[in-house]
């Protein structure tokens, strides 16, 4: 894959569908193998692919799976669209191209012997599944990992295994929140920033990973802030409309930046000033 | 009481408080606990206390005609639970419903109002840290609100 994109980022290679997972009612994985059997395929946690839908269009999507499951490629998709639908769709054994991967990753090597905050909101939470599985798979190079995420409502929430799971780990703290919670559920209820207060942070020692819409990590970044977290610790996966994803197009330009190539994950300290602008 | 204003001293509402002032909030002070399911006060009701959870869950309900109640937010250890006694007319306004066993520190609140009145200082020390918590409540809602994981938003 790696070896592909180097030689033309811009071809796509074909991949088949080996699994598709029913993760919300409207929220699947796939997960995707290359069609000639070759393995091999390397990614930072972080990065994205562009996956083709023949007949029908392209799309950026992050990676959601494991970065030590090389035979692999596992997306995490949200039918919200034509594109996205069709996606969703596919079956196993069906085709779907694959450029990529793109982008920066989220900064592993600078969270080593530090705490790990992962906040996630929504599908927020596909991009930042293959940190904690980095996290989890080197526990010694790292301090605590703290998860904290917030959906819509309990039927929304992703991983929903998995969470448990990771919950059960040394040193491992996950917290969940819905913004609604119907009157059967004993988790807690509130969005994601309320969740702080219990999170034990040691923000001198922490560096913190956010990924959702733009509005809550802007209010995520700034409650960190508040909280002590140095702003050049904390990062954020912007998105925008990657086309090409090597930043050429311009689709995906954010201010002086281009999110496909530039970001998607970029520091706080150089989100902040576009964060706050109107209509950008 | 001894046990009772270190509670209080070391709580996160009361963070940074003064011997004088915890000593003086402990004089209204009482250890509570209430079973899962049981309703801590519901709307309407007079408000006469506020809590300083120690454990467990509580949420905040609020019911509308013809529909089932709606779970605003839940609240845990070290938060605190209703400011309805500070400001008439002295009801709550919504339910607290006990999600789980519930143990708690309740401070009288008509005790509590009289101590204000008495002594400006400690009042101001209350309202500033009433008003910390209601501002981090109406941002919370303000983005529960958004309903920023809708989709197309």
């Amino acid at each position: 894959m790696a070896t592909a994109a180097t030689i033309d980022p811009m071809l796509p290679q074909p991949y088949s569908v080996r699994q598709v997972a029913k993760e919300t009612p409207d929220t699947f994985t796939l997960t995707l193998e290359a069609s000639n059997g070759a393995g091999g395929n390397r990614f930072q946690p972080g990065q994205f692919s562009m996956l083709w839908v023949f007949g029908v269009g392209e799309l950026p999507i992050s990676i959601s799976g494991d970065p030590a499951e090389r035979d692999r490629l596992v997306y995490t998709v949200r039918s919200v669209g034509q594109a996205t639908h069709a996606l969703v769709s596919r079956e196993v054994g069906d085709g779907v191209g694959v450029r990529g991967p793109f982008g920066t990753g989220w900064p592993m090597e600078k969270a080593e012997g530090r705490d790990v905050l992962v906040i996630a909101g929504g599908i927020g939470l596909a991009p930042l599944r293959p940190v904690i599985y980095e996290v989890l798979h080197n526990r010694e190079r790292y301090g605590r990992l703290v998860v904290l995420y917030g959906a819509r409502s309990p039927r929304d929430l992703l991983y929903r295994k998995e969470l448990a799971a990771w919950a059960r780990r040394r040193e491992t703290q996950v917290l969940v929140t819905v913004d609604y919670g119907g009157l059967s559920w004993r988790g807690h209820v509130g969005v994601v920033t309320t969740l702080f207060k219990f999170a034990r942070l040691q923000p001198a020692r922490s560096m913190a990973f956010a990924c959702g819409p733009e509005i809550m990590m802007r209010f995520v970044a700034r409650d960190l802030e508040t909280h002590g977290l140095a702003r050049e610790n904390i990062y954020l996966s912007m998105e925008r409309n990657m086309k090409c994803a090597v930043g050429f197009c311009g689709h995906c330009q954010y201010g002086p930046h281009f999110v496909c190539k530039d970001g998607p994950i970029f520091p706080y300290d150089r989100m902040r000033p576009l964060l706050e602008k109107y209509e950008l | 009481m001894e046990a009772l204003e270190r509670i209080i001293a070391e709580h996160p509402f009361f963070a940074g408080l003064e011997s004088y002032y915890t000593n003086l909030l402990t004089g209204c002070a009482a250890n509570v606990r209430f079973d899962a399911g049981t309703y801590i006060f519901k709307e309407g009701e007079e408000a006469n206390e506020f809590y300083l959870i120690r454990s467990g869950k509580v949420a905040l309900e609020i019911f509308a005609p013809q529909r089932k109640p709606v779970m605003l937010a839940t609240l845990a250890e070290g938060e605190i639970l209703g400011w309805s006694w500070l400001l008439p007319p002295y009801q709550w306004r919504f339910h607290a419903h006990a999600l789980e066993t519930v143990r708690a520190i309740a401070l009288d609140g008509k005790c509590l109002r009289t101590k204000c009145e008495d002594n400006h200082d400690l009042g101001y020390e209350m309202l500033k840290r009433f008003a910390r918590i209601m501002e981090q409540r109406l941002e919370a809602t303000c983005l529960q609100l958004l309903d920023v994981y809708a989709v197309g938003k």
